[in-house]
C-alpha cells in the first residue's frame, strides 16, 4: 500500500505545480519581431546566418524591438502552427526563413491581416507578405573563379541539397566561371536530400574527394564538407557563413549570406510605418552577399581576379550568367552579348556544359 | 555490493497499467530538475511547455490535429506488436499513403465530387497497405526480418515521394520548386471548428481506435493475435495460421500509416511537399507502447506525445529555450517507461 500513496501525492504535487505556475503577461510596447528557422541556430550556416540576422536587429533597436526565434521547424504541416502562433502571440513582422513555409506564411497572413510577414526564398506574395532572398550566384562566381584557378586536378566537387532553381543556379554559376579560366574543369555533384544533416555531408564530400576532386564546395549548411577537405588535404569554399575555423588551412573562401541589412531596414519600416509588400533579391551591392576573408594561400594575381570580378558584380559591368551560354547538350540557351534574364535565373532547371551527370527529375 | 534484477514471480497487473503515469510524473519531475539547471524558473517552463499550448482553442484543435496522425498509426503498430510482428517501417508507408491518396486529389484536380475525398482516404490506406506487403511477403515466403525490410523501405518510400515531386506532381506554375499544386477545396479534408485547422482525421482516427478495440477484445482474430503474442509456442499447437496473422498484422499496421498519410496531405498540409511527415512513423512506436498497445490508451498516449511537439515550440517562443527540450522529453517518457516496466517485471536484489 506504500507505492499508490507515493503516487497519489507524486500526482498531487505534480497537478498543483501545473495550475499554481503563474503565467506572466508582458506589456506588448516594443514591436515583437518573430523568426522561424528550418535548422538549428547553431549549424553554422543557413540557419545561424538567420539567427544573426536576428541578433543584429536587435542590437540596432535595443528596447524598442522584442525578438523571438524558434529553430528546426519542419517544412510541413508543423510549420504554420509554429507562424500562426507568432502570428497570435503579438508578434506584428514575422520571417519564415525557408522555401518550405512559403505556403503556411500565406495561409496564416490571410488569418492574420494586420501582422506584416516575410518569407525568405519563395515566389509567391500577397498584401502582407513580402519575399527576399540572395542573389548567392555573385557569390558563386567568384569562388567559381578562385575554383577554376586553384584546382589542379581541374575536378570541383559540389555538395548539392535539392535540385530546386536556387541550388542548381549555383552549380551552373561555378561552372560557367570556373570554365572561363580554366576550360578543363568539371563539376561532379552529389545530391545529399538535405539542407542540414553533417554525416551525410561529410559522407558526400568523402565520396567526391575520393573521385578526384580537390576543390569541395557545397550548397548544404553544415561545415562538414570543409572539414573533410581539411582532413584530406584538399580544397574547400564555405556556404552561407565564414568556415574558416572548420578548415583554416583547406577553406579559400565562403559566400557569406549577410541578413542583417535587410532585416534592419524591413524592422524600421514597421516602425515608421512605412511597411509595404515586395520581393527584394538582394546581391553584393546591396551587401546581401558577402565574400569571406581570402585563404593567404591563393595567390595575389588570383585574389585581384576575384575582386575585379565582385566590384564588376556591384558597378553591373559583370554578370555571373553572360553569354554564351551553352547546355549539356551543346544548345546555345544566352547567346553571346546577353545575359541570362532574372526570370530564366529564378526557374533554372538545366545543367550548363562543364557539369557532369542529370538533374534528379 | 552488487545490484542483480530478479525476475517476479507475478507481475502485478495494476501497476503495467500505472507505469506510464509514473512515467509521465517522473518525467515531469526530471524536467523541472532539468529547468532548473538552464536557469529558468521550472514551474512557468512547464506552464510553457504543457499548459500554454492548450490555452485556446486554436491550441487545443492543434493539438488535436497533431495528435491524429500518431494515434493511427500507434494503433495499428499495436496489433502488429501484440502479434510479435515488428513493422518499423510505418514512416514509408505514410509516405506511400500520402502518394496514393494525395495523387487522386492531384488527378482528379477540379472535380466537384463529394466521393472524392472517401476515395483518397481509401486510395492512401491501400497505398499504405501496398507498401507494407513487400515485407509480409519476404517474411512470409523467405522468412526475412520484417524489422530490417520495412525500416529500409521507409528510405525507399521516401526516395519515391522525392522522384515524384521533382518531377511528375511538381506544380507547373512552381517554377520548378518541389511542390505540388495546392488541392482544391474539393479534396482537402472537412473542417470541424471553422477558423481552425482541427479537421475529420481525428474523429477518423477514434473511430479506428474504437473499432481496433472491439476487434482486438471481441473478435476471434484479436484473440489469436494475442495468443500469439504471449505464447507463440501454444498458438502453433492450437493450429492458428502464423502466416495469415503476420499478413494481417502487415496490413492493418500498413493501412493505418498510409490512411495518417492521405489525412496529413489532405489535412494541415493541403498539398504533396517533399518532407510530409516529421518522423510521425517512428515517433507511433512510442506512442504504441506509452499506450501499452492498448487502443485506448494509444488515444491517451497521442495526445500526451503531440503536447509534448506543441509545448517545444511555445517553450521556445515564451522562454527562449532550446529545441532540444522537446526530443529531451521524449526521450525520458520512454526512459522512464522502460525503467518502470522493467521493475515492475524484475526485483532489485542487492548483495
Amino acid at each position: 500500500m506504500k507505492l499508490p500513496s507515493i503516487l497519489t501525492s507524486l500526482a498531487i504535487s505534480a497537478v498543483s505545480f501545473l495550475f499554481l505556475s503563474a503565467i506572466t503577461v508582458s506589456q506588448a510596447d516594443p514591436l515583437k519581431v518573430g523568426f522561424v528557422y528550418v535548422g538549428p541556430i547553431g549549424d553554422h550556416g543557413w540557419s545561424y546566418e538567420h539567427n544573426e540576422g536576428r541578433l543584429a536587429v536587435e542590437k540596432k533597436f535595443g528596447g524598442k524591438v522584442k525578438t523571438t526565434y524558434v529553430e528546426k521547424v519542419p517544412e510541413g504541416a508543423d510549420a504554420q502552427r509554429v507562424i500562426n502562433q507568432l502570428a497570435s502571440t503579438g508578434h506584428n513582422l514575422i520571417f519564415t526563413t525557408s522555401f518550405g513555409y512559403m505556403n503556411p506564411t500565406l495561409k496564416v497572413a490571410k488569418k492574420h491581416p494586420k501582422v506584416h510577414f516575410e518569407h525568405a526564398t519563395g515566389f509567391k506574395r500577397d498584401k502582407n507578405v513580402s519575399t527576399y532572398s540572395g542573389r548567392f550566384y555573385e557569390g558563386r562566381h567568384v569562388a567559381g573563379l578562385i575554383a577554376g584557378k586553384m584546382t589542379k586536378s581541374n575536378v570541383i566537387g559540389y555538395v548539392a541539397s535539392f535540385p530546386i532553381p536556387e541550388v542548381i543556379r549555383g552549380i551552373n554559376a561555378v561552372s560557367i566561371a570556373a570554365r572561363s579560366v580554366n576550360p578543363k574543369v568539371k563539376i561532379k555533384v552529389v545530391w545529399v536530400s538535405t539542407w542540414f544533416d553533417p554525416g551525410k555531408e561529410a559522407d558526400a564530400a568523402k565520396t567526391l574527394v575520393d573521385q578526384g576532386a580537390d576543390i569541395i564546395m557545397q550548397h548544404t549548411d553544415s561545415p562538414a564538407p570543409v572539414q573533410v577537405a581539411e582532413k584530406r588535404g584538399v580544397w574547400a569554399l564555405g556556404q552561407a557563413s565564414d568556415m574558416t575555423a572548420f578548415g583554416p588551412k583547406a577553406h579559400l573562401t565562403a559566400i557569406i549570406d549577410n541578413w542583417a541589412p535587410y532585416y534592419i531596414s524591413r524592422t524600421q519600416a514597421v516602425l515608421d510605418g512605412t511597411w509595404k509588400s515586395g520581393d527584394t533579391w538582394g546581391g553584393f551591392k546591396s551587401g546581401m552577399v558577402l565574400m569571406a576573408p581570402y585563404n593567404k594561400a591563393i595567390p595575389k594575381d588570383v585574389v585581384a581576379m576575384a575582386e575585379k570580378a565582385r566590384i564588376g558584380i556591384i558597378d553591373g559591368s559583370v554578370h555571373a550568367f553572360t553569354g554564351p551560354i551553352k547546355d549539356q547538350s551543346g544548345k546555345i540557351v544566352v547567346p553571346a552579348g546577353k545575359v541570362a534574364s532574372d526570370g530564366m535565373l529564378l526557374g533554372m532547371n538545366f545543367y550548363v556544359q562543364g557539369v557532369e551527370g542529370k538533374i534528379p527529375q | 555490493m552488487v545490484f542483480k534484477l530478479e525476475p517476479r514471480a507475478v507481475p502485478s497487473r495494476v501497476m503495467i497499467y500505472q507505469s506510464p503515469i509514473i512515467a509521465v510524473l517522473l518525467t515531469l519531475l526530471a524536467g523541472m530538475v532539468m529547468f532548473r539547471l538552464l536557469g529558468t524558473d521550472p514551474l512557468q517552463a512547464l506552464d510553457a511547455f504543457f499548459i500554454e499550448p492548450i490555452s485556446t482553442l486554436d491550441g487545443i484543435a492543434e493539438l488535436l490535429v497533431k495528435a491524429a496522425p500518431l494515434i493511427l498509426i500507434a494503433i495499428g503498430l499495436s496489433i502488429g506488436f501484440q502479434a510479435n510482428v515488428w513493422n518499423i517501417g510505418a514512416e514509408g508507408q505514410l509516405t506511400i499513403g500520402a502518394l496514393f491518396g494525395g495523387g487522386l486529389a492531384l488527378a482528379f484536380y477540379e472535380f466537384e465530387t463529394p466521393f472524392l475525398i472517401p476515395a483518397m482516404l481509401i486510395a492512401g490506406t491501400f497505398g499504405g497497405m501496398i507498401w507494407a506487403a513487400i515485407p509480409a511477403l519476404l517474411k512470409t515466403r523467405f522468412n526475412t526480418n520484417e524489422i530490417l525490410t520495412s525500416l529500409m523501405l521507409t528510405y525507399v518510400g521516401l526516395l519515391i515521394l522525392s522522384y515524384l515531386i521533382h518531377g511528375p506532381l511538381r506544380d507547373p506554375d512552381g517554377f520548378n520548386f518541389p511542390e505540388s499544386r495546392l488541392f482544391h477545396d474539393s479534396a482537402l479534408m472537412p473542417l470541424l471548428i471553422e477558423g481552425t485547422r482541427l479537421h475529420i482525421g481525428f474523429l477518423i482516427a477514434l473511430g479506428v481506435a474504437i473499432f481496433a478495440w472491439l476487434f482486438i477484445f471481441k473478435h476471434v482474430v484479436g484473440f489469436q493475435i494475442r495468443v500469439v503474442g504471449l505464447a507463440p509456442a501454444a498458438a502453433s499447437f492450437a493450429g492458428f495460421k502464423q502466416k495469415r496473422l503476420i499478413w494481417f498484422a502487415l496490413m492493418i499496421s500498413g493501412g493505418t500509416a498510409g490512411l495518417a498519410g492521405v489525412i496529413e496531405v489532405a489535412g494541415p498540409i493541403g498539398q504533396i511537399v517533399p518532407v510530409i511527415s516529421p518522423g510521425y512513423g517512428f515517433t507511433a512506436i512510442i506512442v504504441a507502447f506509452l499506450g501499452r498497445l492498448h487502443p485506448i490508451g494509444v488515444i491517451f498516449s497521442g495526445i500526451l506525445m503531440a503536447l509534448t511537439y506543441l509545448g517545444g515550440d511555445s517553450a521556445q517562443i515564451t522562454m527562449n529555450l532550446p529545441s532540444a527540450v522537446t526530443g529531451v522529453f521524449q526521450g525520458m517518457l520512454l526512459f522512464f517507461l522502460l525503467a518502470s516496466d522493467v521493475l515492475i517485471r524484475y526485483r532489485v536484489k542487492i548483495n
